[in-house]
């Protein structure tokens, strides 16, 4: 199997890694560069376990080849705040009884990333339609949409 | 949340520290920086892959397996077939003396259900582990299936599972398991109205977003440790410890965080393979459910037929309940004499009837083997008792809410097993749940109580 | 054989790649030929992509559209001169997939999946693939042999008002499930009566199939609940539905002329 080198930023760091030809960017995420925050539900693009943020972009890791994200920028949740501290959606969620099992919840972030990155302000029907490709078998998903919602607002108090 | 203290208030202390306060979930820190670790958030150098050839028939013999060109495929380390497996029986309820030894861990001679384990490929990449499986022959003689409960108990249906001799399980109390109390014969014969319909349900799968599997690694000390994400960890260890004729103490069972169970991983499936391709071949194996394994493959719920006869009295009262439960074992027996055992013990529901007859049978079909999920046996018939319960109180123009205060069981009241009740809380249930949603009952209900039945 | 990635700057040289290699399939946004690969199919071992920025090009002229095959459902979403069948690709997918999922895939997705091509069927859409124009029904005909090995470079169509464009996709989960079915309409009315129909089904068969009886029947007629109840008794004509877990082609066929009949009488 032939190997390539991969170039992007994760997070903000660089990352140069050789990957078999024709992975996933999820399996080089997280068997090559170890960033296990990105999850494998379903490998098929059904269940958004595996959302990641490319070029600003909300995008499938399993669906997405990693040679296609050389010199992307990539974010994921494990790199949304500093060790010890939290993003907003990070405390929204663990305050709002977002998480159950806690599978879901990372890929359920960077899917509510992506929304409040291009809309600070979102209504419950953005919230619905934004998380709409990220399947939660645990909450029901009224706490994730509350959330989001409350993230949302403490962000805008941040600003202000 | 709002915790309405009125009820109950003399059976509780109200000086607890705990219990009744909002604490944060020890887990959710992990889970929302994702540094929760699941079984798989880990890797291994010289990681095996493993992948299942299946049978593509619902029944059939199979004749023949060829292994030639898929030992000979790059990246192949060792396949596996039923005669590596040191003891190839699986059987998950043996240790509580329930389980009949109807399953093999690899198939041999039958596949009873499409998706029947029959060879394990082991191999350095999943890819190559999927290219091998595509070399595998199987030579089959495909046999008529059976695939309903109605079709496996006819009379000249094909045997589903040779280990039973006919379509369904026998239990010590024979082809059923048995409630009787009182008579319902004459509960019937002096009944105002009988009500008889019969209720099924579809397999359900419980489609967690991480699917079942593990990671294995063998160990310098001659120790297995095994990552898994089952919610049974000791019927794993036990079971293992069974199928691989192994000491258990060999066995180091690493669990934890699971994504997502609701009872479906508690079959005991991927670890003793995967645990046994890591000793043949000295190498840590992976072996995960892809997602159509997880929906076609992991047991679901399984699919019953109720039929529930009623008599019932005017003013309300039901004098009599009879019910016939087939519980759709699929193809193996795994949790399901359990479950069909459940659902005898579980009618006539939450209600208090002078005259009770359940028969509950777990049958056999050519279909995935069904197993545990959140209440099996029970959730159905639930049901199907509650959809009953309505048709009821619609036939003698009764309100549904107040039909149910007048069956309501009371503490001290004799359940159809004979066990008193204790603790019952339905009365109030209702009271609350008339008051949450706006759905008003007579005084007299709002007056009852579960300890004591008014004068 | 293992699997790799072959990229090429330009789409001739990726379509002699793909001639060249029998075991190799064209890359496009990946929803589903990487799903396959994922899922064990063995059957290839190469992708072949184009990065040829011509591929996501959009050209609007003169009340006609030209959109690069390799565009993907979001980028049709934010062109506003496409905002009239935007719709369709709003109904594929989550925001994820929207983002990935290309045009020229569309064409290519099996059933239940293919929501937008059922929306370009309705438009009578005209394909560029290898440097000739192929009418979309042609296309639809031949893709699993005559085109199954073709590039898509783009396709064409008259860019219908918002009156005349309508798009229904069923499904039981929302805002986001997978097709029970889908229906596109592109009608022309004049002095209250339809003059044209064009209705394109999703999920009533393997791939996305016009309705011809429907819209010989829909001609002439006012769009009223009598004018079209000629056409709704046609509506399952000539369709041979899927059966997949979301729904039997039995239920399929009972709910198609009830959608249809909504759809057609939507203000």
């Amino acid at each position: 199997m032939a190997r390539v080198p991969v170039q992007f930023t994760l997070n903000g760091e660089e990352k140069a890694e050789f990957v078999e030809s024709g992975v996933t960017l999820l399996k080089a995420l997280r068997d090559k560069i170890g960033d296990m925050s990105v999850k494998g539900g379903c490998q098929q693009g059904t269940c958004g376990s595996c959302s990641v943020i490319i070029d600003g972009e909300l995008r499938l890791s399993c669906l997405t080849l990693a040679e296609s994200c050389n010199g992307a920028a990539i974010e994921t949740t494990g790199g949304l705040a500093e060790p010890g501290a939290l993003h907003p959606l990070q405390h929204a969620f663990a305050d709002g009884f977002a998480t159950q099992c806690g599978f879901c919840t990372p890929g359920m972030i960077m899917a509510a990333k992506a929304l409040l990155d291009r809309n600070p302000s979102p209504s419950r029907e953005d919230v619905v339609e934004a998380i709409s490709g990220n399947i939660c078998r645990c909450t029901g998903y009224e706490p994730i949409i509350q959330a989001i919602l409350d993230a949302s607002r403490a962000n805008s108090l941040s600003v202000a | 949340m709002e915790l309405r203290k009125q009820y109950f208030s003399d059976e509780r202390k109200d000086d607890l520290k705990e219990i009744g306060q909002p604490r944060p979930r020890s887990d959710s820190l992990g889970h929302v920086t994702g540094t929760t670790a699941f079984f798989a958030d880990r890797t291994f150098p010289g990681l095996l892959h493993l992948k299942m050839v299946r049978s593509p028939h619902h029944h059939a013999r199979i004749r023949g397996i060829d292994l030639s060109e898929a030992e000979k495929h790059p990246g192949v380390a060792r396949i596996l077939t039923a005669k590596d497996v040191p003891h190839n029986v699986y059987t998950i309820l043996t240790l509580i003396q329930v389980g009949p030894e109807d399953e093999t861990v690899l198939a041999t001679d039958k596949v009873r259900w499409k998706g029947e384990a029959i060879v394990a490929i082991l191999a350095d990449s999943e890819r190559a582990a999927h290219e091998a499986a595509a070399k595998v022959k199987v030579d089959y003689e495909v046999l008529d299936p059976v695939l309903s409960i109605d079709d496996a108990l006819k009379p000249d249906a094909p045997i589903v599972n040779e280990y039973h001799g006919q379509n369904f399980y026998r239990y010590d109390s024979g082809a059923c398991r048995k409630v009787r109390f009182g008579d319902v014969e004459a509960g019937f014969a002096g009944a105002d109205h009988i009500l008889e319909q019969t209720y099924s349900s579809a397999p359900i799968e419980h489609a967690p977003t991480e699917t079942t599997g593990c990671i294995v690694v063998p160990e310098g000390s001659g120790r297995f440790t095994c990552y898994t994400n089952t919610q049974a960890m000791f019927f794993t260890l036990d079971n293992t410890s069974i199928i691989l004729q192994m000491d258990g103490a060999k066995l180091h069972m690493v669990g934890g965080t699971v994504g997502g169970g609701f009872g479906g991983k508690v079959d005991v499936i991927v670890e003793p393979i995967a645990i046994l391709g890591a000793k043949l071949t000295g190498r840590p194996v992976s072996f995960i459910y892809s997602r159509h394994e997880e929906m076609q493959i992991s047991s679901p719920r399984a699919a019953e037929k109720l039929v529930i006869k009623d008599g019932v009295m005017n003013d309300g009262r039901i004098v009599a309940r009879y019910v016939k439960a087939y519980i759709d074992a699929g193809a193996y027996s795994r949790h399901s004499p359990y479950g069909a055992q459940k659902s005898a013990a579980h009618f006539p529901g939450p209600y208090t009837i002078p005259n009770v007859s359940v028969d509950s049978y777990c049958v056999y079909t050519n279909r995935t083997p069904s197993s545990a999920m959140r209440g099996f046996g029970v959730t159905i018939g639930d049901f199907a008792l509650e959809v009953q319960m309505d048709k009821l109180a619609r036939l003698i123009a009764m309100d549904p809410l107040e039909f149910r205060f007048v069956n309501a069981y009371r503490d001290g009241d004799i359940k159809a097993h004979r066990q008193p009740t204790e603790g019952a809380a339905l009365i109030e249930c209702m009271q609350e749940a008339s008051r949450a949603a706006n759905w008003p009952v007579a005084d007299q209900y709002l007056k009852m109580s579960s300890a004591k039945r008014e004068a | 054989m293992g699997l790799s990635l072959q990229t090429f700057p330009s789409t001739e040289q990726a379509k002699a790649a793909l001639e060249a290699n029998r075991a190799s399939r064209y890359l496009g946004g990946g929803t589903l030929l990487v799903r396959s690969a994922n899922e064990g199919e063995v059957s290839f071992s190469t992708f072949v992509r184009s990065t040829d920025p011509a591929l996501t090009s959009i050209e609007i002229s003169a009340g006609s559209a030209r959109l690069g095959a390799s565009l993907t459902m979001s980028a049709i979403i934010g062109a506003r001169a496409l905002a009239v069948v935007s719709p369709a690709a709003r109904a594929v997918g989550g925001p994820a997939i929207r983002n990935m999922a290309t045009i020229g895939g569309n064409l290519y997705a099996p059933a239940p999946y293919g929501d937008f091509t059922v929306a370009l069927l309705a438009l009578d859409a005209t394909l560029e693939i290898d440097g000739n124009d192929i009418p979309i029904g042609a296309f639809l005909a031949g893709r699993d042999d005559t085109y199954a090995r073709s590039i898509v470079r783009a396709v064409r169509f008259a860019i219908p008002s918002s009156d005349q464009f309508r798009f229904l996709k069923v499904s039981r989960v929302k805002p986001k499930g997978v097709s029970v079915l889908s229906i596109c309409a592109v009608l022309e009315e004049q002095d209250g009566l339809i003059t044209s129909a064009r209705i394109a089904y999703g999920c009533m068969a393997d791939r996305p199939m016009r309705a011809a009886e429907v819209e010989a029947a829909l001609a002439g007629k006012p769009r009223s609940q009598q004018g079209i109840a000629d056409a709704l008794a046609l509506a399952t004509k000539g369709t041979a539905p899927i059966t997949d877990a979301i729904a039997s082609a039995w239920y399929r066929s009972e709910v198609l002329p009830v959608h249809l009949g909504r759809l057609l009488l939507t203000a």
